[in-house]
């Protein structure tokens, strides 16, 4: 029972604590002040915006986006200087730009988009739809001889981290 | 102590120049749409990132630490992949008769170019 209760004033914790973070890092400071304004606009903004949202994204493992936002960075990191190279020193003619299906087994809403937006990020890579029952997500890639393993490449980096973190 | 962060920032807007450069090449020398769609969305990532990273350090240098890039870093991790994923749509949505897209299994058609219900 005060578990409901707690999720009728916070219809979305996370996103009360993100609310806060984000108050203090635009006011650039940290003071009492800041964090109790941070708090109310906190209350205020998820129960406002609860009617458009209805449903409580399931996060059985939070902690785990940690150590799967240093290894997106990492992989930004090492990306951009390979897509860089391919762009200056690569003649159009032997570019091997290929779509990629990427068949998924995340069903969760915000897991998909996580993961398009992952694949976006790294470059070399730009998601650009998914299918009409969500099922499958069109990548688009810029330089790969074997969509398949692009494909793999993908689920076993990324999605397998994020169905632990979401779907657990 | 001054001098080495001094020459990290340098180091880092080097680095992020670079980048954005390198990004904007490859806006005018890829071939296709889809293509072009990725210079963009790593001159963003990388380029970006670095020269807020040294903006951050040069503010720490100076005695005015300022947090606000993290933000800046933020909101723009959080759109790029949206922009570019409405770019690529409005592509799929032009090339609607084309054959080399390839169908996603167990399922006629890609969200973008399924047959619009009318109920």
């Amino acid at each position: 029972m005060p578990m409901r209760l707690f999720y009728r004033v916070f219809p979305h914790p996370f996103l009360t604590l993100l609310l806060i973070v984000v108050w203090c890092l635009l006011v650039n400071s940290i003071s009492y002040g800041t964090v109790v304004m941070g708090l109310i606009l906190g209350f205020l903004i998820p129960i406002i915006t609860a009617p458009y949202w209805p449903n409580r994204p399931p996060l059985p493992k939070p902690w785990l986006l940690v150590s799967y936002f240093f290894v997106v960075v990492w992989d930004i990191l090492v990306a951009n200087v390979e897509v860089a190279l391919v762009v200056l020193f690569k003649p159009n003619s032997r570019m091997r730009s290929n779509w990629v299906v990427i068949p998924l087994e995340l069903r969760t809403p915000e897991a998909i988009s996580m993961l398009a937006g992952t694949i976006t990020l790294t470059p070399g890579t730009v998601s650009a739809d998914l299918s009409a029952d969500g099922t499958a997500l069109l990548v688009h890639a810029l330089d790969a001889d074997d969509p398949e393993e692009v494909a793999r490449d993908i689920k076993a980096r990324y999605e397998s981290r994020l169905k632990r973190i979401f779907e657990a | 102590m001054t001098l080495i962060l001094d020459i990290l920032i340098v180091v880092l807007i080097g680095i992020g120049a670079t980048f954005l450069l390198i990004g904007s090449y490859g806006l005018i020398k890829l071939p296709d749409p889809m293509s072009r769609l990725h210079a963009p969305t790593k001159s963003s990532t990388l380029g970006v990132g670095s020269l807020l990273i040294a903006s951050m350090l040069n503010a720490w240098v100076h005695h005015d630490p300022s947090v606000h890039e993290v933000l800046v870093m933020a909101f723009l991790f959080v759109s790029a992949p949206i922009s570019g994923n409405f770019i690529s749509k409005t592509h799929l949505h032009m090339r609607r008769n084309d054959t080399d897209l390839p169908c996603p299994p167990e399922e006629k058609s890609w969200a973008s170019t399924a047959p619009v219900k009318n109920d």
